[in-house]
């Protein structure tokens, strides 16, 4: 396997969908090839990063006024009778 | 009476109540999901007021539709993709172009050949657990997130912040899943460069060439 191909699989990797013998070959490549394998945790550390990061607040007084919003629509959907 | 936990019902039960005409159980959907919406506009838009906007935009559009939802998708693909197109109207009125769909605005080279190699290649200095609370952390995530074309940049908040598979990411985006692949790798590869540069340790750089392989 060549740099290339393993950029091409790369996804398929990280997100643990590739097949076995393809794993292998990815792995075997990564042990000889040092900026493969750092490119490979970057990768990772760069999504879980993103995925652990504190997502923005939504702020109180605009969920108030949403929600009155919302009960207002849900009364012209389903009027009281 | 019975008291009925709206809490331990799953979406589908919610969304099966709702449509039936209980209030209890939309404000349960809803306060579910809106702190998710928010959070996924806020990183799309970087606007509170829009961000607001697309959140109350979504629900209202729930609320409206949801007689058509026949749950093949599931309720959180369903809402993410209302979501996902309110940001991008936004995006594109920002620009000053009609409301394109994301498949219209795929360049036709966007394939695996053309994706860029990693240029700045070197371990981190911090885990990701000892960045994630700093402030300019964020602040460079964000930015990073900015400079990612929106189309790359909301598969990759799908895929991978939001959690759905390349499959869910496909549909609640009206596109193909290679198309989502490439998009995806792309988005990986841009952020793993940007972060890298100033989260990398320069006295570790790595340089690719000459290869050892090749
Ligand atoms: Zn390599």
């Amino acid at each position: 396997m060549k740099c290339e191909e393993l950029l091409a699989m790369l996804n398929e990797y990280v997100d643990g969908t590739v097949d076995p013998a393809v794993c292998e070959e990815f792995e075997k490549h990564m042990a000889g090839c040092n900026p493969c394998q750092v490119v490979v945790d970057n990768i990772r550390q760069t999504i879980t990063l993103y995925r652990d990061g504190q997502p923005y607040a939504m702020p109180v007084q605009f969920r108030e006024k949403m929600h009155d919003a919302l009960r207002k629509k849900w009364k012209e959907k389903f009027p009281v009778r | 009476m019975t008291i009925r936990s709206t809490s331990e019902t799953p979406d589908d039960g919610l969304v099966r109540l709702a449509k039936a005409g209980d209030l209890e159980a939309f404000e349960a959907l809803t306060g579910r999901y809106e702190q998710r919406i928010y959070a996924l506009a806020m990183r799309m838009l970087r606007q509170e007021q829009d961000a607001e906007d697309v959140t109350q935009q979504t629900f209202l559009s729930v609320l409206e539709n949801l007689d058509g939802f026949r749950g093949e998708a599931s309720f959180s693909t369903w809402i993410l993709r209302i979501a996902s197109h309110a940001a991008l109207k936004i995006i594109r009125k920002r620009k000053g172009l009609n409301t394109v769909s994301l498949e219209e605005a795929t360049e036709p080279s966007e394939t695996l050949n053309s994706i860029p190699h990693p240029e700045f290649i070197a371990d981190w200095r911090h885990s990701p657990a000892a960045l994630v609370e700093r402030n300019e952390v964020r602040r460079l995530l964000d930015d990073a997130l900015t400079r990612l074309d929106e189309k790359h940049r909301l598969v990759f908040l799908l895929r991978d912040v939001e959690g759905l598979s390349i499959q869910e990411t496909a549909a609640a985006l009206d596109l193909g899943e290679a198309n989502v692949k490439v998009r995806l790798l792309r988005a990986r590869l841009q952020l793993r460069e940007e972060l890298t540069r100033v989260l990398g340790d320069p006295g570790r750089q790595l340089v690719r060439s000459p290869h050892p392989h090749e």
